[in-house]
């Protein structure tokens, strides 16, 4: 007898018909950058407690045209990212009430996006303070 | 007696998922410049900003462990969450295997993460 062999709809590109999914799946795509971009910061850690030579090789290697590139691409995804967090946050947090009315969409995401932009600018002067 | 209702596990991985985000949301853009950008390419920043001694201080910091062991161990939970619930959009169908992968894998990188935190000295 012959094994049974039920149809199974392909999922061939179903997201690439439609512009609502694409942008979906490349804001869920984004998470690649951000776990790749943790393992270069993991191994950056675990080179920093082996001494200055594997650190410093680390630093050197971080020099190098694939990485710079990399880089590049994980500052627009994870740039993406922030800005997909706080466009679908309105969507993911509970509804919040103020005097009565519920908060627009847009405030909750121009709220959130100004934070984010302050937080990034405080570190960038954080830094500066402390290696200065 | 009625067995009592099964606790779900979600609200913790939904939570890492979320503290990750939020953080890499907040933090990550200039992160990736200043440590994958700024200090290599010697823009903006002195250049010693992460030599070994200043990179060393700050690892051996309380507040500075801190902070690394959080960038580092929820931008991996959040990308594990992330990736293991989009498993399914691109066609596999995901189940216990795929889910010990993807947070095994975050959780691995959490353990080396503190291991090295540890090993750094204080």
């Amino acid at each position: 007898m012959n094994k049974r062999r039920p149809y199974v709809r392909s999922m061939d590109g179903w997201w690439r018909k439609n512009p609502f999914f694409v942008e979906y799946m490349i804001h869920e795509g984004t998470a690649l950058f951000v776990a790749a971009y943790a393992g270069v910061l993991l191994t950056g850690l675990v080179r920093l407690s082996q001494g200055e030579a594997a650190w410093n090789s680390w630093l050197t290697a971080l020099q190098n045209p694939w990485y710079i590139g990399f880089h590049l691409a994980a500052l627009a995804a994870i740039t993406y990212h922030t800005y997909t967090w706080f466009k679908i946050m309105p969507r993911t947090m509970p509804p919040v009430v103020v005097g009565g009315q519920k908060l627009a969409g847009w405030v909750i995401t121009s709220t959130g996006l100004a934070v984010a932009a302050a937080s990034c600018l405080g570190l960038l002067a954080l830094v500066w303070g402390m290696a200065r | 007696m009625k067995a009592p209702l099964q606790r779900s596990n979600a609200p913790i991985f939904w939570a890492l998922f979320g503290a990750g985000g939020m953080l890499s949301a907040l933090l990550g853009p200039m992160l990736v410049f200043i440590t994958g950008l700024a200090v290599p390419l010697g823009l903006l920043l002195p250049p010693d900003t992460m030599s070994y001694a200043n990179m060393l201080a700050f690892a051996q910091h309380l507040i500075g462990k801190g902070f690394i062991f959080a960038i580092i161990a929820l931008f991996l939970w959040h990308a594990a969450h992330r990736i293991f619930h989009s498993l399914h959009d691109i066609g596999i169908h995901a189940g216990m295997g795929a889910k010990l992968l993807c947070y095994g894998l975050a959780m691995l990188g959490t353990l080396i993460t503190a291991y090295a935190l540890l090993a750094v000295g204080f």
